[in-house]
């Protein structure tokens, strides 16, 4: 077996782990994964499950521990001081080096903080890896109140953990509803609304001014821009994340806001490559961001460096935009594209459950009908279909009326798209369509529209058979 | 500069302190279980029947009453969702001196009530009143046994319901659980022996209760000569040839393991707290398929040669009445109930149904290669973060599939539908539908988005 490479993987987090899977998918190069974090790859998702002691940490392994001695993948626990992009080798803390032939930098990201005065105290922390955890055991083992500072998903998480030890929690968000920066403002009133249900202090249109020191050198009470003060025992800082690219930038490898990477992923050093949270797009695909910091995203990193490596070069291409996320006990998820506010040319039909918090909202173009996106609250809807009708183009009023192909809620659960069709069709008395199709799998609709025929179709369906 | 601390900070409760409610719950429920264990010692032939009807109403009334308050106080007084927290170190949950104890009295009382029922003769002769009252003759130890085994799935059904209730799957689900356990497993019987009928628990077939086609078994039941005893032979055949097949087709082993028997209907109540315990290694299902199948071969073949045992020579039939007699004893007796029931605490709930029972390998083996049933998983949604499989009571280590967006066929999943409860992305869904795709044939680790070019 002649020529078998070194792949070095520097990162375990899931865009790391999932190249070195297709490496080895795909032939028998020897491969190696660095993490400082962790003996074993865990989903760093799962972190709040180990705090509210829903799950065990070995429950949150990607695999069973035998699974990378069987796949012949060493995993390795040390940090990686610098990369010499010359001689390919990396300098460990442990004092080794390490050869490689091809390097992965898939480093994540670090909590972004602004730098407000006393961040450095004991008591005040982050949200990203495993150690945070360890940490937030240790600082909510006396605490009683907390104060969250930021309104995005993280925030959100923190604040249903620790309410899961009885510490009272308030959220300080600068925006005028929670993740308002995402959500159109129905969500986020929908989640704002979720959130002050399971007693979360949420002040909206509130800031951070500083973080207040107790005669024990530990935080003691924050104070707003306001001038208001708040006694509590944790800060959580969940401002958002940037990419952690100090590696990177001292191994001379350029950098932006994120390592630096071209379609294929490959950085301004010959056979380095990055992706996941670490790295920025040079020329991002159309209508995506240049950093993208979510877990699929950096799923579909590892599997195209995997790809690329193993010579089947083909360039980064994402697919439709998805995510999801959960508030407390509210499922949300996202297909294709919907903007906090809906564009010129763009028509955003919104429908509201009347008793609980379910919601759906679908875009789509106001001139052709084609839809653009949807955003689901307390609704399960099938990934492959949205995907199907967001890249056909497929007409609104086809949408609405086989809207039960989508649905993905368990059996018995509460139907929803009778009310929604007819609240569209209140919205918009032109196009007024009639509910076909019937839910699941027995609906002859989802299996059409792989298959190829698909009746009633308002548009010319567009062979999407190719894969 | 306004310093005075915000008043509106809202104080949430601790939900695993104790409110006034559950506390005077708990004191009823430990009346109760002081009024059992006295009577265990102080009751027998010559207590007056007044005196024991008095003692079981009130013993029964405060069990019931206080544990069903307890358990749906404990969920109701939090907002209906998924609420496992505390699961990995709570010493009930996560095999500290709590379950111990419980495994250990659990084990017990097992091994009392098959060997030793003389020792429970406190609570047999106090339950003489209500099998007076349902079947018309004193109680025996299985009267005792059935009463205890619905109320524990009344009780902890009634806690699981309120556990569930955001789940309309699970409302039906464990709905149907107790009606079946309470009507056709405990009272119908009861009733049938008042009317002088056979008393047939119709829930059950072979090969799960293998003398329900057993030669003396049928040959007893045809001697009664009743319409209802001609109709069991007619039901108990059809059951396992007719209506498992068919219902498994169409819906997977759900309708029978986690809707209908009465093992599955105690693991999703009284032991839905122990479902994580379950080993989830390859090693473990590896054990599991030699093992459930080796108990469906060996009463399959045992079947056959009881009814080949009149044409077999003298010495082949004494071999085969042997082996009845202790597969009776192992399988009968010891898996599944000392070891399925009785270590719930420790190994979780499904052990008898999953290495054990030769019914969920009979119905397992349809689930695989005939039947529509399958777990869906919603494209690229997965997060990896592990709840399917630690809640799977089968040990079916769900995430594997999930995570590569492949859906999860498993001769093994009996349908509780608790992946997709506990999924916090929306990736599972138990759905019955066309054959074809069922297991897809390719996958993809990041998931099957079709957008993406197609591989040279």
């Amino acid at each position: 077996m002649a020529n078998l490479r070194h792949i070095v993987v520097v990162g375990n987090g899931i865009a790391g782990v999932t190249a070195a899977r297709h490496i080895r998918k795909l032939g028998n190069d020897r491969i190696t994964i660095i993490s400082g974090e962790s003996d074993h790859p865990f989903s760093r998702p799962a972190l709040m499950y180990i705090f509210m002691r829903d799950l065990n940490f070995a429950d949150t392994k990607l695999y069973e521990d035998g699974f990378w001695a069987k796949n012949r993948i060493e995993l390795r626990r040390d940090w990686v001081e610098q990369i010499d992009t010359a001689a390919k080798r990396l300098r460990l803390r442990g004092g080794e080096s390490l050869s490689y032939d091809a390097l992965i930098v898939a480093t994540g990201s670090v909590p972004a903080r602004e730098g407000w005065p006393g961040e450095e105290l004991e008591g005040v922390q982050s949200l990203c890896s495993l150690q945070d955890v360890e940490l937030l055991e240790r600082n909510a083992a006396s605490a009683r109140r907390a104060v969250i500072v930021g309104g995005g998903l993280i925030g959100i998480e923190l604040a249903e953990m620790l309410v899961t030890r009885g510490i009272a929690v308030t959220m300080l968000i600068r925006e005028r509803f929670y993740w308002s920066s995402v959500l159109p403002d129905g969500e986020a009133e929908i989640v704002t609304e979720q959130a002050r249900a399971h007693g979360i202090d949420l002040q909206l249109d509130t800031q951070l001014s500083a973080i207040l020191p107790g005669s024990d050198g530990r935080v003691r009470a924050v104070t707003t821009a306001q001038g208001t003060e708040i006694p509590c025992e944790i800060v959580g800082i969940c401002t958002g994340v940037r990419p952690r690219i100090d590696l990177a930038t001292i191994s001379g490898i350029e950098c932006n806001r994120g390592i630096l990477v071209d379609r294929h992923f490959r950085t301004s050093a010959s056979d380095v490559y990055a992706g996941g949270d670490c790295a920025e797009h040079r020329d991002p695909p159309t209508g995506r961001k240049a950093v993208e910091q979510v877990w699929y995203t950096a799923k579909i990193h590892g599997e195209t460096i995997g790809a690329h490596l193993m010579g089947q070069a083909e360039p980064y291409c994402p697919g439709i935009w998805f995510n999801s996320a959960k508030f407390f006990d509210l499922e949300y998820q996202t297909y294709g594209d919907v903007p906090r506010s809906a564009p010129e040319g763009v028509h955003s039909f919104f429908w509201r459950d009347t008793v609980g918090r379910r919601c759906l909202r679908v875009n789509f173009h106001a001139g052709s009908g084609a839809v653009l996106g949807v955003n689901v609250f307390g609704l399960r809807h099938r990934h492959a279909v949205w995907e199907e009708w967001i890249t056909s183009t497929t007409h609104v009023r086809e949408v609405m009326a086989h809207l039960a192909a989508a649905n993905f809620d368990p059996e018995f659960f509460c139907r929803a798209e009778p009310e929604i069709v007819a609240a569209f069709n209140r919205a918009h008395p032109s196009m007024t369509v009639e509910l076909k199709s019937r839910r699941g799998l027995f609906s002859s609709y989802i299996r059409s529209l792989f298959q190829g025929r698909r009746d009633g179709a308002d548009q010319p369906f567009e062979n999407s058979s190719a894969s | 500069m306004n310093s005075s601390p915000v008043q509106n900070h809202a104080l949430t409760p601790d939900p695993h302190r104790l409110d006034p409610l559950e506390k005077l719950a708990l004191a009823v429920l430990a009346l109760g279980l002081a009024a059992f264990v006295t009577g265990l010692f102080y009751v027998n032939e010559q207590t007056p029947g007044g005196a024991r009807f008095l003692w079981l109403c009130g013993a029964w009334g405060a069990v019931v009453g206080g544990g069903m308050l307890y358990g749906i106080r404990k969920y109701a007084k939090q907002l209906p969702g998924v609420r496992n927290h505390g699961v990995t170190s709570e010493s009930l949950t996560a095999r500290g001196a709590v379950g111990w104890l419980l495994a250990i009295l659990f084990t017990a009382f097992y091994i009392c009530l098959y060997w030793y029922p003389s020792l429970l003769e406190g609570w047999i002769r106090l339950h003489d009143p209500l099998a007076q009252a349902l079947q018309g003759k004193p109680a025996d130890q299985w009267f005792v046994y059935g009463t205890f085994y619905t109320a524990a799935v009344a009780v902890m059904g009634a806690k699981a319901l309120a556990k569930h209730r955001h789940s309309r799957y699970q409302i039906v689900r464990i709905s149907c659980i107790i009606f079946v356990q309470s009507i056709f497993a405990w009272i119908l019987p009861a009733l049938l022996a008042k009317l002088s009928q056979p008393e047939a628990a119709l829930t059950y077939f072979w090969p799960l209760e293998y003398d329900k086609l057993m030669p003396d078994n049928v040959h007893e039941l045809l001697s009664w000569r009743t319409h209802f005893a001609t109709f069991c032979v007619f039901w108990f055949v059809a059951g396992t040839f007719v209506l498992a097949p068919v219902l498994t087709y169409f819906f997977g082993k759900r309708w029978y393991c986690s809707w209908v028997c009465g093992c599955g209907g105690l693991a999703n109540t009284a032991g839905d707290q122990w479902r994580q315990l379950s080993d989830k290694s390859l090693r473990a299902w590896r054990l599991e398929r030699w093992t459930v199948h080796s108990v469906l071969l060996v009463i399959v073949l045992l079947t056959g040669f009881v009814w080949l045992a009149p044409r077999l020579p003298e010495a082949f039939q004494a071999s085969i009445d042997g082996a009845r007699k202790w597969y009776g004893f192992l399988i009968g007796l010891v898996f599944s109930g000392v070891i399925g029931v009785g270590l719930y605490p420790l190994l979780g709930t499904r052990v008898w149904c999953r290495f054990g029972c030769p019914m969920a390998a009979y119905l397992g083996l349809l689930q695989k290669y005939f039947s529509r049933f399958r777990i869906t998983a919603n494209g690229s949604q997965c997060i990896s973060c592990g709840n399917c499989s630690t809640y799977c009571e089968m040990g079916i280590d769900v995430k594997w599939y999930a995570q590569r967006s492949q859906n999860i066929v498993r001769a093994s999943c009996v349908g509780c539908g608790l992946c997709a409860e506990v999924c916090p992305r929306g990736v599972l869904n138990l759905e019955n539908g066309p054959t074809a795709g069922r297991v897809p044939d390719a996958f993809s680790l990041a998931g099957p988005l079709k957008a993406r070019p197609p591989r040279a």
